[in-house]
């Protein structure tokens, strides 16, 4: 077994950081080992997929973590079912590389496929669809978990732990095996409709009028955008296609179908798309590619249809921006996204919209989905939307202070929170969020999982403080 | 209001002195604060009166000699653990024994030198690895004037103070490129425990004074700081005293 090694690891969004002895097992029975041997002896251990949270979900500044992402193998697939078991190193981009040419694609991806699939599980992932089809939790068929109490237990959907593990931000156990039933698809290519919005109150509705027939939606908002165009911007509808629509299913279903092009219009290497978004990551620069964007969309007639392969359409920034967010330098991102409920949506976020105005902190892009509620304990999904605001990190304590007034906001409203994306909740706004019983069933199950608490994060501390409180 | 320089630290020596003064300080501006030194009774006392002051930051205790270096390993983990990470180190632990004019005590002299030099290179060293990891952070050592000339009075307390200012100097050359800062702390006369019974002093300053301009010096990543200032014109004029009159006078 390796020695811990000493390094700084930062959340996606680098905007935090910590120090800690890092883990790295290479096998699953060096994983199973540190949990007989190693982790008892521990006081604190955090749990790290890809890294792939925005904030600190996956940072234990001080302590020990254990990172999986080494742990990539896919332990067996069924292409007739459409069920496979992996390590929770592999991640998402693997998982569909291994699939796809067999007509399979993971039911549910977030928006880069650098993901692990243990960190995707921990979090509870949504993707574009998550208002049809729900998180990722609710495409797991089963779940090995190894437990800082020393047990090894394999757990279903009925089992009682799954509602906390899934969702349980590594709060409970380490995900050893995931066992997902993928999404049968005929073609590589979705079909695409674009549909440009004047204002969020009309993206709202092409959502609603759309949501009942269409497989994914997406909207993007032009942040930067006020008075009557408050949160104009476009939505993007993408649907399978059916069996026998795509004439050349084995062509678009191979893997380099989905990759795009090294060179943008044959022209422009895409390696340099980043240092043109790093020049532009500012608020001016930002303003004009906003305006921009939507411009060039209601350009275009009223409904753009075009098919698109199903990576290019899931992890638009992965494939136009590789390495996108080193375009927000040294300081980083941090990523605030609310969710509300259906029928105080639209008013929230046109509030929330106007304080980043007030405040004068824009977020660079803004993205607003669909949801539907869920039964995992810890669960940010809600019949309602969301609007995923990414911010680059400076003036810190500026932009600190409005994240709590959004949180504030959204408790508010009756709405809940993500801890994938989170790098600034407290504890009265998760309280207020979260069902009492709900928050009260999860502490049980960590008295019982881990009654040490040894599994910990900066994330667990900031938002569950009564849990790790030690003077 | 916690600033991100000082939010977790660990003060070396917080029992008494200008260790004391930081410690309190640094927990009543609600930044998290390790207290460590050999006697527990006093951190305890210190922890209580800081409850009671309304201090936001958490206060902790560790006991330990810093003449147990094999020690200091593990406690640091411990330590880093339970701060969550790690801001701001500072080594204040010293002693000054009184020292006959015919006075060659070898034993005396390796408890001063062990105190002063030894116990602060095992804690520094500890931490510039952490602080190289993280790539901030700040190191802080408590000298002292006497580590400006080797002066007739006290030779291996002087000896131990010139040690650490070379230590610390050689560590800000070591660690400035991975951005861990390292500051030097010069104090003329305060008045603790050390000063008991001297006479002829004079521009003494308050512990929580001198303590308030440390943590100021932390702030603005200074790298000498003379506590007051004025005594950096002392130092002047000491470093400028020709030999054969030095050696002449009885300080």
């Amino acid at each position: 077994m390796t020695e811990p090694q000493l390094e700084r690891l930062t959340g996606f969004g680098r905007a935090q950081s910590g120090v800690s002895r890092v883990l790295r097992p290479r096998t699953a029975d060096e994983l199973a080992e540190i949990f007989r041997t190693v982790v008892p002896t521990l006081r604190t251990l955090g749990l790290r997929g890809a890294g792939r949270s925005y904030g600190d979900a996956a940072l234990n500044d001080g302590g020990t973590l254990l990172d999986t992402s080494a742990l990539t193998r896919v332990l067996a697939w069924d292409p007739d079912a459409g069920v496979v078991d992996v390590e929770p190193g592999v991640s998402v981009e693997q998982l569909w590389r291994h699939t796809l040419a067999d007509g399979w694609w993971p039911p549910v991806v977030p928006g880069t496929m650098t993901t692990s699939l243990g960190g995707a599980v921990a979090m509870n992932i949504h993707g574009k669809n998550c208002f049809r089809v729900g998180p990722l939790g609710d495409h797991l068929e089963e779940l090995e978990v190894l437990l800082p109490n020393g047990e090894r237990t394999v757990c279903g959907p009925e089992h009682e732990l799954f509602r906390g593990v899934v969702g349980g931000a590594g709060l409970l156990g380490c995900i050893a095996r995931v066992r997902l039933r993928m999404k049968r698809v005929h073609s590589g290519n979705l079909r695409v409709t674009v549909l440009p919005v004047a204002s969020l109150r009309e993206m709202v509705q092409v959502f609603e009028e759309h949501a009942p027939e269409a497989d994914y939606l997406v909207g993007w908002c032009d942040a930067f955008a006020g008075g009557q165009s408050l949160g104009r911007g476009v939505v993007h509808r993408a649907d399978y296609l059916a069996d026998g629509e795509d004439p050349q299913p084995a062509r678009t279903l191979r893997a380099e179908h989905q990759d795009l092009p090294a060179r943008i219009a044959g022209a422009v290497p895409r390696a340099w798309a980043r240092h043109v978004f790093r020049m532009l990551a500012h608020a001016h620069g930002m303003r004009l590619v906003n305006a921009a964007k939507f411009g060039m969309h209601r350009a275009f007639e009223r409904e753009h249809r075009y098919l698109e392969s199903h990576a290019a359409y899931a992890f638009l920034l992965d494939y136009v921006v590789p390495g996108w967010i080193e375009g927000y330098g040294r300081a980083g991102l941090i990523q605030v996204q609310p969710f509300v409920p259906r029928e105080v949506g639209v008013g929230v976020f046109e509030e929330i919209l106007r304080l980043t105005r007030r405040r004068g902190l824009r977020p660079f892009l803004v993205v607003f989905k669909k949801h539907r509620p869920d039964r995992f304990l810890l669960s940010h999904g809600l019949d309602g939307y969301s609007l995923a605001m990414d911010f680059p990190a400076r003036r810190r304590a500026d932009l600190w202070s409005l994240a709590r007034e959004i949180h504030v906001l959204t408790a508010a409203a009756g709405g809940r929170f993500y801890f994938a994306k989170d790098s600034a909740l407290d504890p009265e706004s998760v309280r207020r969020a979260f069902p009492e019983e709900n928050l009260r069933a999860f502490a049980e199950l960590k008295r019982k999982c881990d009654p040490q608490a040894r599994l910990q994060t900066d994330l667990a501390r900031r938002v569950f403080p009564d849990w790790f409180e030690r003077r | 209001m916690p600033s991100p320089a000082t939010q977790r630290a660990i003060v070396v020596g917080a029992s008494s002195g200008i260790g004391e003064a930081l410690a309190w300080q640094l927990a009543l501006e609600g930044n998290d604060v390790a207290l460590v030194a050999r006697r527990g009774d006093r951190l305890d006392a210190i922890c209580e009166r800081l409850r009671g002051a309304g201090a936001t930051g958490r206060a902790l205790v560790y006991v330990h000699d810093v003449r147990d270096p094999a020690k200091v390993g593990p406690l640091f983990e411990r330590i880093v653990e339970d701060l969550h990470g790690l801001d701001l180190i500072i080594y204040a632990a010293g002693v000054m024994p009184a020292i006959e004019p015919d006075e060659y005590d070898s034993e005396k002299d390796r408890a001063v030198l062990e105190t002063n030099l030894f116990g602060a290179v095992a804690w520094l060293n500890e931490a510039a690895g952490w602080l190289t990891a993280a790539g901030s952070g700040t190191l802080v050592g408590i000298s002292s004037l006497a580590g400006e000339r080797g002066r007739r009075g006290s030779p291996a307390y002087g000896a131990s103070k010139a040690g650490l200012n070379t230590y610390l100097e050689s560590l800000r050359n070591r660690l400035a490129q991975h951005g861990v800062h390292v500051l030097t702390v010069v104090p003329g006369f305060v008045r603790t425990a050390m000063l008991e019974g001297s006479t002829r002093l004079f521009w003494v300053s308050a512990p929580d004074v001198a303590a308030r301009q440390i943590l100021d010096g932390v702030r603005a990543r200074r790298h000498t700081i003379f506590v007051s200032r004025r005594w950096r014109l002392v130092a002047w004029i000491v470093r400028a005293i020709p030999s054969f009159l030095f050696r002449r006078l009885s300080f």
